[in-house]
């Protein structure tokens, strides 16, 4: 045990590295980044918002852990959280009174369903059918928005129901209640995954399908397995999203996510051509996202634009992970050495 | 001829045009006033951006790649073309040409980080899709008005071809985009590279083929279509918005794929493409003369349009994996002993 | 033949790569007119050579000779250029692409700037009827078989240029008919007096195509000959390195092994019935009792691991069936063979078994893992009291279970894998190669744990491409030649000299 928790640490080094700089940056040049305040028993502050903004991505991104590291990958989350969100908005219904069409848990419940079918569809898509996972979870990329579209009839839902808006607006022990999701499906996700044989028949499956195969492992079903937990986290995201803005707009709902989320695994140390998974460094890895948004939006700098500087850290993360740059860095910097 | 007629390749050509006529007819059927030349024209016009973005994304997909920036390419395009003729009061023809210098620019620049660093297109061109819509925000966060005379001209002009009917000049430029790279990609060694590329890219490789400059030069075409078509967007809004091109890389995708282009790559053909994006004018054709249905339903229609062409493509390749299996080869030592 | 001067000639060649020589002063002369098959085992030096020649490694000593001028190609382009045409066993074609297309892509005829296609496809159907092969070369290359894309492939380099016509394992995915008409056109360009280099396994195709045979062994040249004038027995003595009066009798430790196990007389405990697959391996019966060592012997390219592959359910039969413990097993896949209570080493270590990236204990316990289903975690504790019991008592070299595998040697490496399967107490293992590529201490450990194993009951399969090793290890023997079983040997039966005989002549 004490040996791997050494090895892990190890991999999270870069990332909390990256997020160190980050902070350390706004602890000069912004003011009043890291002032913490608590109002009415809540805490409230800089900080704060960063995790609580940075929830919806956490939890899609520790999905997407899963699907990376057997080497695929879900770009339809975004569109599946704009289901989940409209599925709960059309059973909650608009009632300026409050009163829901359905039980809160009903409702949360056939979203949380409605969602999980979504990634049991990707599933199938890639491990029975064979389709490349960018062209699987396409399909639903462009469908799936149609489909929240619809389902919200192209408007977007206000809702009025108190108990639903403790998801995205809810404290509890002072902290955000969203946060405790993310924690909370962190830790099912980290016992399920590392307390059963899965997490290492995920890995196995990654970094050689071929072996796990030779080895007795059902790889079909793990494939399977990934996707629809993929699909499962993009529900509970959704609900979060709705509770955050206690409406459910088709169109905006989950806009853009599926990057910020691959981005955040990425940068967490676990590398797209699958393998080991480090979930704890998809957390951090969207703490950075949202940091770096967060940081630009404190130098009045419109939020859109965060996106090209988002667009050139996937550049340059992708470089760094790629060999032959790798190779024609160093080889430059060799070359160098012989001529001086 | 009947077995010519029928092979795989043609076939799926006559299913799109099967499932465009079927479309088109029950429209007629169903709707007075939709059985009309101008209606057919239509579809030309009022989907002509789409027919150049489709353009650029079959030679890509053919390659066996994907290109996913291209309708925020398209947005970038709007903006800094009414920037430009808005604010900057410039000669817009200059402009055009700018436009379209810069979207063919960041498609080299994707185009050699793919290819020379041998990094996943989709990731790419996905954070391109970010980037060139981070950059129409930093271009302008409102609408830019276009009253340019040219711009204007260009967006009001009815090309009268037969009796009443008529096209506009959008839809030209599109029709010869289309008959361009239909000849670049059949009598052209850059076109016939692009297909070696999507069939193997090794062999291609190893054929003595440029393949590098060639897939460099397939994300700089979808760039330059990219732009191209924000041109031509823009002679249909008259203004540019930052959402422009939203989500109209899937639809050129979609177009792709239901026209008959493997995802693989390999195969494929603009003729198909063409038809894939008149299926999908049709579709929305429909949905609104039908008059209750949430326009959104194209996107579900168009998904699943998609899915249906993918899995039965999928069908056919492990249809044929298992017959070349089956067909081509047998033990040669039949016989035991023998000398 | 008239003696002419050879078109190649290839001198003292030698080739070194770090840590081995792959060549070593090995001469190699081809002539016009003629078919020379190059024959030896694995690591013999025969794909070095090509590679050699067609520029894709550069020699360190010795010279090339092209009708009498000294080359050295520094590309395969140059090669071609040169004239020296590959055809490769993958075809390295697009399938895509139409049969003309295929031919002439980058050297299309144009006028103004376009492809004139009319051209091109008349030009195609000449060069294919160069060959004797009409076919509508406007369809795509993947309508056709394997067989005719392989004519196309040569019909293609031939018209680049035409002094050698290099064919490296043309025959693997062909049928009999197929085959047949490949060597009928192979005959074709050498009465055309095309100087053509073959490279096969299948030793009877040597001998029905080739005029001439040079023999490499462990990167040393052993000879060239004329094909009628090499017994088969000789050339497969050769192949091996040893003289024919070399082959041991049964070696004493082997025959002792077989008097203390008394032949068991039960039910076998895997029983196979015209097992195949068509393009992997003849239909073949076999048995396996509990506590027996069946040795599968023969050259490379023999169908052995296919066989393996097939019985562990990596490859899905087109008919037969496997009866396990008397009753009838449905092996359709790893997973159910190894519920069954089978385990199976690939020969590629790397690509097929190993997790380079997970720890030697994950990579041990995994198989027994997936066994016990993936809810029925072994704890942290048992995994690694089961890992350091099996590091211990297979001596694997590692500083703890928990290093990366990706670290480990290749004898360890196989060590690691024998461990996985191990762990899960088969009834059935199958071992692929296990000693290959490993010292020699290795080896020895390896074979006695194989003898131990069998003494304990578990019924063994042992691949190894040393006849030594196979007779060393076995009570029974199933001979493989050309990708089916040509024979069997037990008991006293089993040596060296009577596997190579079974090979060169059958039953």
């Amino acid at each position: 045990m004490p040996a791997l928790k050494r090895m892990s640490l190890g991999r999270l080094v870069w990332p909390l590295a990256a997020l160190g700089c980050l902070l350390l940056f706004n602890l000069f040049f912004t003011p009043n980044f890291f002032h913490v305040e608590v109002k009415q028993g809540h805490l409230y502050g800089n900080l704060i918002d960063i995790i609580k903004n940075a929830a919806p991505i956490m939890l899609l991104a520790i999905g997407l852990t899963l699907v990376i590291a057997t080497k695929g990958i879900d770009i339809s989350v975004g569109s599946v959280v704009a289901i989940s969100a409209g599925v709960v908005a059309i059973l909650l219904g608009g009632d300026l009174g409050g009163v829901p069409l359905f039980p809160v848990p009903v409702a949360i419940a056939a979203a949380l369903i409605a969602c999980t079918a979504a990634g049991f569809w990707n599933g199938i898509l890639v491990s029975r059918i064979g389709l490349q996972p960018i062209i699987a979870t396409l399909i639903l990329f462009v469908a799936g928005r149609g489909i929240a579209m619809v389902l919200t009839n192209a408007m977007v839902i206000w809702l009025y129901v108190k108990p639903f808006a403790i998801f995205g607006q809810g404290y509890w022990l002072g902290l955000p209640f969203s946060i405790y999701m993310v924690a909370g499906l962190l830790l099912l996700t980290w016992f399920v995954t590392r307390r059963t044989a899965i997490g290492m028949f995920v890995e196995s499956v990654g970094i050689n399908p071929t072996a796990a195969r030779f080895s007795g492992i059902n790889a079909k079903n793990i494939l399977l397995g990934v996707y629809v937990f993929s699909g499962f986290c993009a529900g509970l995201s959704g609900l979060v999203v709705c509770s955050t803005v206690m409406s459910a707009d088709g169109n905006n709902a989950g806009n853009l996510y599926e990057l910020d989320a691959i981005l955040a695994v990425v940068l967490g140390g676990t590398s797209l051509n699958g393998g080991k998974f480090y979930l704890l460094g998809s957390m951090i890895g969207a703490l950075i996202i949202q940091t770096l948004t967060t940081t630009i939006y404190a130098f009045n700098v419109a939020p859109e634009i965060s996106q090209v500087v988002k667009a050139f850290v996937v550049y340059g993360v992708s470089l760094l992970q790629s060999e032959r740059f790798r190779r024609s860095v160093s080889g430059m910097f060799v070359k160098g050495r012989a001529t001086a | 001829m009947t077995r010519r007629l029928l092979d795989n390749r043609n076939l799926s050509i006559l299913v799109i045009l099967g499932l465009f006529v079927i479309m088109f007819g029950y429209g007629s059927f169903a709707y007075t006033g939709f059985f009309a030349v101008q209606n057919f024209l239509n579809l030309f016009i009022d989907n002509a951006y789409l027919l150049i973005l489709a353009v650029g994304m079959t030679f890509v997909i053919i390659s066996g790649g994907i290109d996913l920036s291209v309708g925020s390419m398209l947005g970038l395009g709007t903006m800094i073309a009414s920037s430009l003729v808005t604010k900057q009061h410039l000669n817009p023809m200059l402009v055009i040409v700018i436009v379209v210098l810069v979207g063919t620019a960041l498609g080299f620049f994707m185009g050699c980080l793919i290819t020379l660093f041998e990094l996943p297109p989709f990731i790419i061109t996905l954070a391109g899709y970010y980037l060139a819509r981070g950059l129409c925000y930093v271009v302008s966060i409102d609408t830019i008005a276009i009253s340019d005379p040219v711009f204007q001209s260009a967006a009001h002009s009815e090309i009268h071809i037969i009796g009443n009917s008529f096209v506009s000049p959008s839809a030209i430029i599109a029709v010869v985009v289309v008959l361009v790279g239909a000849y670049v990609l059949r009598f052209t060694r850059f076109g016939r590279t692009v297909y070696a590329i999507g069939g193997n890219e090794q062999s291609a490789l190893l054929m003595g083929l440029p393949v590098g400059r060639t897939k460099i030069g397939i994300y700089a075409l979808s760039g330059f279509c990219s732009g191209l078509a924000g041109v031509v967007f823009t002679f249909y809004t008259l203004s540019g918005y930052a959402l422009d091109g939203k989500g109209m890389e899937l639809d050129a995708i979609a177009a792709v794929v239901i026209g008959g282009t493997l995802l693989t790559g390999g195969s494929g053909s603009i003729l198909g493409t063409v038809l894939g994006v008149l299926v999908y004018g049709t579709i929305q054709v429909l949905i609104v003369f039908q008059g209750t249905l949430n326009s959104w339903w194209t996107r579900i229609a168009i998904g699943f349009l998609v899915f249906v062409f993918c899995a039965l493509q999928r069908l056919f390749e492990t249809r044929k994996e298992a017959t070349a299996v089956r067909g081509a080869s047998r033990t040669s030592a039949a016989v035991a002993g023998g000398g | 033949m008239p003696e002419q001067a050879p078109v190649l000639e290839m001198r003292k060649i030698t080739k070194v790569f770090p840590g081995v020589r792959a060549l070593s002063g090995v001469d190699f002369r081809l002539f016009r007119g003629e078919v020379h098959a190059v024959m030896g085992q694995n690591g013999a030096g025969k794909s070095t050579l090509v590679k050699v020649l067609t520029g894709v490694h550069r020699h360190d000593a010795g010279e090339i000779l092209l009708e009498g001028n000294a080359i050295a190609p520094d590309s395969p382009f140059a090669a071609q250029k040169l004239g020296i045409s590959t055809v490769y066993q993958e075809i390295n074609l697009c399938p895509n692409l139409s049969v003309a297309e295929n031919m002439f892509i980058g050297r299309q005829p144009m006028r103004l700037g376009s492809i004139r296609w009319k051209e091109l496809n008349r030009k195609a159907e000449e060069a294919l009827a160069k060959l004797n092969i009409v076919l509508d070369v406007t369809q795509p290359l993947s309508s056709y078989s394997i067989a005719i894309q392989q004519m196309v492939a040569i019909a293609r380099v031939l018209d680049l240029s035409s002094k050698i016509l290099i064919l490296d394992e043309p025959t693997s995915s062909l049928d009999e008919a197929e085959v047949e008409r490949l060597f009928g056109v192979i005959r074709k360009l050498r009465d055309q007096g095309l100087a053509i280099l073959f490279i096969t396994h299948f030793l009877d195709q040597t001998y029905r195509i080739s005029d001439r045979i040079t023999v490499l062994q462990n990167g040393l040249f052993c000879g060239e000959y004329k094909t009628a004038q090499l017994p088969k027995l000789e050339l497969i003595a050769k192949m091996l390195g040893k003289e024919l009066s070399a082959f041991s009798y049964a070696a004493e430790h082997a025959a002792k092994k077989r008097e203390a196990a008394p032949a068991s007389k039960e039910e076998p405990v895997l029983r196979i019935r015209q097992l195949g697959l068509r393009g992997s391996i003849a239909p073949f019966d076999l048995d396996l009792s509990a506590g027996e060592v069946l040795g599968l012997a023969g050259l490379l390219g023999s169908g052995r691991t296919e066989m393996a592959k097939l019985i562990f359910g990596i490859d899905s039969a087109h008919q037969g069936e496997i009866q396990i413990n008397g009753k009838k097993a449905n092996i359709n896949s790893p997973h159910a063979a190894m519920m069954a209570g089978m385990g199976f080493c690939s020969e590629d270590r790397k690509n097929e078994g190993a997790f380079s990236e997970l720890t030697v204990r994950e990579n041990i316990i995994l198989a027994l893992q997936a066994r016990k289903g993936m809810l029925n975690f072994i704890p942290l504790k048992k995994q690694t009291e089961i890992a350091e019991k099996l590091i211990d008592s297979l001596k694997v070299k590692t500083p703890s279970a928990e290093n990366t595998a990706g670290q480990l040697s290749g004898g360890n490496l196989q060590k690691v894998m024998l461990a996985r399967w191990l762990a899960t107490n088969p009834s059935v293992l199958i071992l692929d190669e296990p000693t290959r590529g490993i010292d020699v201490g290795a080896k020895l450990e390896i074979m006695e744990l194989i003898l131990k194993l069998s003494r304990e009951g578990m019924g063994v399969i042992f691949i190894s491409s040393e006849f030594e090793e196979v007779v060393r290890c076995s009570d029974r023997v199933a001979v493989l030649r050309d990708h089916a079983k040509v024979g069997e040997l037990s008991g006293p039966e089993v040596d060296e000299q009577n596997i190579v005989r079974t090979i060169a002549e059958g039953r």
